[in-house]
């Protein structure tokens, strides 16, 4: 028997598939956004609500990776974007791996943004880079203000906060300038956006965001 | 499962690793883990348990695992201290501005493994 020392991360093989990844979609023009919340903070619902408002714009595709993931991904249908349903096999997260067969087996041409509503935990999805363009988590205020204290990875690497269900803040004790402060403090370069994909509050900062995001992938040499 | 889904990323790095270096058998595998990485060692080795048997390779490969010890790094005060026993707060200076320096990781430090005899090099002539 020989000995081989590796010291290397367990991620470290997924972060380079993650890169490849990565490119590849900048390669075609596929702006590709990592969605990532607790079960049943909002996710389809925003997504429903997004693909209402910018298919008119956009050719959109959603590879459903949550519980439930049949469901969602016949609502999404209807709602006029192509989506998939993958099999995570009990699995706690999507890798990159996971999130290439996926992709591959729905289909590219032509699309413009593709979203992955990642399976609903707020822990493991942190650590796992899926390839995506951009980072998106939802933070919905039934939850609470102390969400960043308990999971400070998934503050951390992520572009953008959706605040959602905005318009439910009158019940809730959910202090917004507390919560932003404690997410600033883990990650000060992250855009925050407070929604409610039910009243449609905020939602078009959201949209804007992800029209000057396609705009700059798309770019050739951004 | 968290664990299970460890245990896959270490046998896909194994597979490769096997693959690069012609190796046949892995005969144990010594993986770190952090006190705070979320991994919780029963899981882990009964999923390890579970995994190994579909993969040839590391059928029959012990799993060794070490503790990484969890510390945290104060920026105020520039002290380390244990951060299971004190959490987020510097027990020094009372500060909030700390952050992990160890304990989160899980690494795959060394393996055992038996290479592939060499093939006998067939002359057709
Ligand atoms: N009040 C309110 N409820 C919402 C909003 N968005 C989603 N919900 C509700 O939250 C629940 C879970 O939503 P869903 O989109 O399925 O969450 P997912 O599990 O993250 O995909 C459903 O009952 C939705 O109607 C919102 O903006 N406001
Ligand atoms: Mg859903
Ligand atoms: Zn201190």
């Amino acid at each position: 028997m020989k000995v081989i020392e590796l010291h290397k991360s367990v991620t470290a093989s997924n972060d380079r598939d993650a890169q490849v990844l990565r490119d590849e979609l900048k390669e075609k023009g596929v702006f590709f956004v990592n969605l990532m919340s607790a079960a049943g903070s909002g996710k389809t619902t925003l997504l429903l609500k997004t693909i209402e408002d910018l298919r008119e714009e956009y050719k959109i595709a959603v590879l459903e990776a949550d519980i439930e993931a049949d469901v969602d991904a016949l609502k999404i249908e209807e709602g006029g974007a192509r989506s998939i349903q993958v099999h995570t096999d009990g699995m706690c997260h999507m890798d990159a791996g996971m999130t290439r067969t996926g992709l591959e087996e729905m289909g590219l041409e032509g699309m413009d943004l593709v979203f992955l509503e990642n399976i609903g935990n707020l822990i493991c999805p942190a650590e796992y880079d899926t390839g995506a363009s951009k980072n998106v988590m939802i933070l919905s205020v039934p939850e609470g203000d102390d969400k960043p204290l308990k999971y400070p990875l998934m503050f951390q690497n992520s572009d953008v906060l959706l605040v959602t269900k905005i318009d439910v803040l009158p019940y809730f004790n959910f202090d917004m300038k507390k919560m932003q402060e404690r997410v600033r403090f883990l990650n000060p370069d992250i855009r925050i956006i407070p929604v409610s994909a039910k009243k449609g509050e905020g939602m078009k900062e959201w949209e804007d965001w992800l029209r000057e995001q396609i705009a700059l992938w798309k770019a050739p040499h951004a | 499962m968290h664990e299970l889904s460890i245990v896959t990323h270490v046998a896909k790095t194994l597979d490769e690793l096997a693959e690069e270096n012609h190796l046949e058998k892995i005969g144990s595998v010594t993986l770190q883990v952090g006190e705070v990485s979320g991994i919780v060692t029963d899981y882990f080795i009964d999923c390890w348990n579970y995994f190994k048997r579909k993969d040839p390779l590391i059928e029959e490969a012990e799993l060794k695992l070490e503790e990484i010890k969890a510390v945290t790094f104060c920026e105020d005060c520039k002290q380390e201290y244990e951060t299971v026993r004190y959490g987020r707060i510097c027990p020094y200076c009372h500060s909030e501005h700390t952050y992990l320096v160890t304990g989160n990781e899980c690494i795959i430090k060394e393996i055992e493994a038996e290479e592939r005899k060499e093939e006998k090099k067939e002359t057709c002539e």
